[in-house]
């Protein structure tokens, strides 16, 4: 015990001797965990529309009022001509053109159906969908407004209605940030523990100190907790003080049980920096492991479920993210705090990080044996 | 010029004969382009759902069938009372629960209007946006059909065109964002770590009283990134060609001087920073916080800049990845010449400049 505290002393005093160590430790994850939560929005607002309107009706007008009210789009001006107003998308100065021929009301007045077009810039796909989405509700929305205007009432009477009511639960004011907090908040945990234990200890092999403690009679596993302990406390550190800011700057709910919060979290760190030891072991060179670590976080992150959830992926990748750790703590955390979930709603996920955690635990300090 | 090139040789050696990370700087786009093109989709598929049906007749089994058979939803459970609502949405075995009234089919028989309620679990609110719009699709077209010969009342039919990619692939997206961020992983990254490494073991100081000029230095450490970045930017247009069809419509000898210029401005970032560490990890996390997930989220790859609020959008007029990406998608997706994208690239040559002129006072001061 006293060794390990030993090693733990000479950890601290390392870490905290480097003046710019700190502030990277601290100060940059925050800084980055406010921006990219505001970056990282899907709230779709300020699309720009270009209005092609041949017909100069009042129906037409009114079509394009109704964008115009509507919190998601913004009418940014009206050309006669449809090729003009494509090179307005070109330009980036549109990214929807609405597109009225001529004749539009009469055709609606006589024949009953009538149809507009619609342009998208569609190179994002995602927005473009959702955009899509928005304005055909605002057309669903205008016609069924003018028919209920226009229409006697003994037709309407026979046609069959089912009144759909929503209701979101957990985030009724549905709020982007609060989903993309708990996720940014931990992969920046991940990032800041791994790096730092895995650099950590090749960094010893680079500059030759390693040879220093192998020949110490300090035990392997006491080595191992007294490499893990210093980065395992700076991280979970970091996860209250990353919740803290999302609580004043975010207000985050934390509708969960926060200590339950930090016993998984506890469990998730131990995997993250096992992962990080692993690595090290495995690589000479500080570069090395960097990239090594990178290559494998940039697919777990991306596999966690941080940006579309996971039941969207193909079934092939959603077995392939059983192995991945991120994915656990990425659905727990959000789970806990966004919808109060208990302990029996997730267990499964808990124990498999636990089985994580001694695996790769072991196999670290196996490997470290083999290389001294 | 002869040191110079023994120098370069020296660099090189000691990149290819570090075989993993090579085989990582080649790797990560190949499986970071089939991450993105294979894993993340935005399509919903099998969504969870539970149903909890309190008339069982035949119009709510039919609903039901036709939502399932859509695809787009996966039947869970089906719940027989209030509380167990809340258990599946907190368990997350289910992302959304319709509930269907008492007598459902006899009110849309007899007063022609029944009543479905939707509850989605909107801790992610864009896919709960997303199922909700799918299932309410669904069930009015099964309404639209019940109503089928009744004369129907006027109809807009909006015609949507998707300009510039039809399917709404996501490719067009990821390609673009892919070579950005890999370019400026290896330019940046690689060379600030490497340059950064010579300090902390010490042997900066024994290049430097070597003959090379500090220039040189400089420049033959440098030029083996700019050669893998090249092959790794060439390689991705290539397989975003084959694999995902995405087309390059302009003019190609452009694209790949825009990409040299890129890559010039990410090596003089990476020689800025490394400039300014005196160690390793110090220049690997400023890469890392300062770069990596800035050129990620900031310049447009994944999330659209428009959306942003306004302080981040005048930020991420800092971003040369922003730049980039948009030359990037105007010369290959829209295909127009250098008419439309002169003001990113003279931006880009501005930006490598500033950082070429703050490297070389750092630099000089360091020698002192």
């Amino acid at each position: 015990m006293r060794t390990i505290l030993y090693i733990l002393q000479k950890e601290f005093i390392q870490i905290f001797r480097d003046k710019t160590m700190l502030p990277i430790i601290f100060i940059m994850p925050i800084i980055q965990l406010v921006i990219l939560v505001n970056c990282a929005t899907l709230e779709m607002k300020n699309i720009n529309i270009f209005v092609v309107d041949k017909d100069l009706s009042s129906t037409s007008r009114l079509m394009i009022s109704k964008f115009d009210a509507s919190p998601f789009f913004h009418v940014k001006g009206g050309v006669f001509d449809l090729a003009k107003g494509e090179k307005e998308i070109i330009k980036g100065n549109a990214d929807i053109i609405v597109h009225i021929p001529k004749g539009f009301e009469k055709k609606l007045l006589k024949e009953n159906h009538s149809k507009i077009q619609i342009l998208i810039n569609a190179i994002n796909g995602m927005t473009a969908g959702i955009t899509n989405v928005y304005a055909n509700s605002i057309i669903r929305q205008f016609n069924g407004d003018i028919v209920m205007e226009m229409q006697n009432i003994t037709t309407l009477k026979a046609v069959k209605r089912i009144n759909i009511n929503y209701s979101f639960w957990y985030n009724p004011q549905m709020k982007y940030k609060i989903y993309m907090l708990p996720g940014i908040l931990v992969i920046l945990v991940t990032v800041v523990g791994m790096f730092l234990t895995a650099l950590n200890i090749v960094r010893e092999k680079e500059m030759g100190t390693i040879e220093q403690i192998n020949v110490t009679p300090i035990k392997k596993y006491q080595f191992m907790i007294g490499k893990l302990l210093p980065f395992w406390i700076i991280a979970l550190f970091e996860l209250a003080f990353g919740l803290l800011i999302g609580k004043i700057f975010f207000s985050l709910p934390i509708v969960g049980n926060i200590a339950l919060l930090f016993a998984v979290g506890a469990v998730y760190l131990l995997v993250a920096l096992g992962i990080g030891l692993f690595l090290s072991t495995i690589s000479d060179s500080q570069q090395q492991v960097m990239f090594i670590s990178f290559f494998f976080l940039l697919i777990f992150i991306l596999t966690s479920g941080i940006f579309t959830p996971i039941e969207t992926m193909p079934a092939w990748a959603q077995k392939l993210t059983v192995i991945n750790p991120i994915r656990y703590f990425m659905q727990i955390i959000r789970m806990i705090l966004l919808k109060g979930s208990e302990f029996r709603h997730f267990q499964k996920e808990f124990f498999t990080l636990c089985i994580y955690a001694v695996v790769i635990l072991s196999i670290a300090t196996f490997r470290y044996k083999k290389v001294s | 010029m002869k040191r110079f090139w023994g120098f370069v040789k020296k660099e090189f050696f000691h990149i290819f004969r570090d075989v993993r990370t090579l085989l990582i700087i080649f790797g990560m786009p190949i499986a970071q382009i089939l991450v993105f093109g294979f894993v993340i989709t935005n399509e919903i598929r099998d969504a969870k759902i539970a149903v909890y049906d309190k008339s069982k007749d035949n119009v709510t089994n039919e609903i039901v069938q036709k939502l399932l058979s859509s695809g787009y939803f996966l039947l869970t459970k089906n719940i027989s009372n209030e509380k167990e609502i809340g258990e599946s949405l907190k368990s997350g075995s289910a992302k959304v629960v319709i509930v269907f009234e008492d007598n459902f089919a006899k009110n849309l028989e007899k007063e022609k209007i029944a009543n479905i309620q939707i509850l989605a679990d909107a801790s992610d609110p864009n896919s709960a946006n997303m199922v909700v719009s799918y299932a309410t699709a669904i069930i009015q077209t099964y309404v639209q059909n019940e109503n089928i010969n009744i004369k129907s009342p006027m109809q807009i039919k909006p015609v949507v065109r998707m300009l510039y990619n039809e399917n709404l692939k996501g490719a067009y997206m990821f390609i673009p964002g892919t070579i950005a961020l890999i370019l400026m992983l290896i330019s940046a990254m690689m060379t600030s770590v490497s340059i950064a490494r010579e300090k902390e073991m010490g042997t900066m100081e024994v290049l430097l009283v070597s003959p090379l000029k500090p220039i040189h230095i400089i420049l033959g450490k440098v030029t083996p990134y700019v050669l893998l970045s090249f092959i790794n930017a060439v390689v991705i247009i290539i397989l975003g060609n084959w694999v995902f069809d995405v087309p390059v419509k302009g003019n190609i000898v452009l694209l790949l001087a825009e990409s040299l210029l890129y890559i010039s401005m990410a090596l003089s970032l990476g020689i800025l920073i490394s400039t300014v560490s005196k160690s390793q990890q110090i220049a690997m996390f400023i890469s890392m916080f300062a770069l990596m997930l800035p050129s990620i989220l900031l310049s447009g790859f994944i999330y659209p800049i428009e959306n942003m609020p306004n302080v981040l959008q005048w930020f991420s007029l800092f971003m040369p990845p922003r730049y980039f990406i948009s030359i990037l998608k105007d010369i290959m997706l829209k295909g127009v010449g250098f008419m439309f994208v002169w003001k990113e690239t003279a931006i880009l040559l501005g930006m490598t400049l500033v950082f070429i002129i703050l490297s070389v006072k750092k630099f000089k001061q360091r020698l002192e």
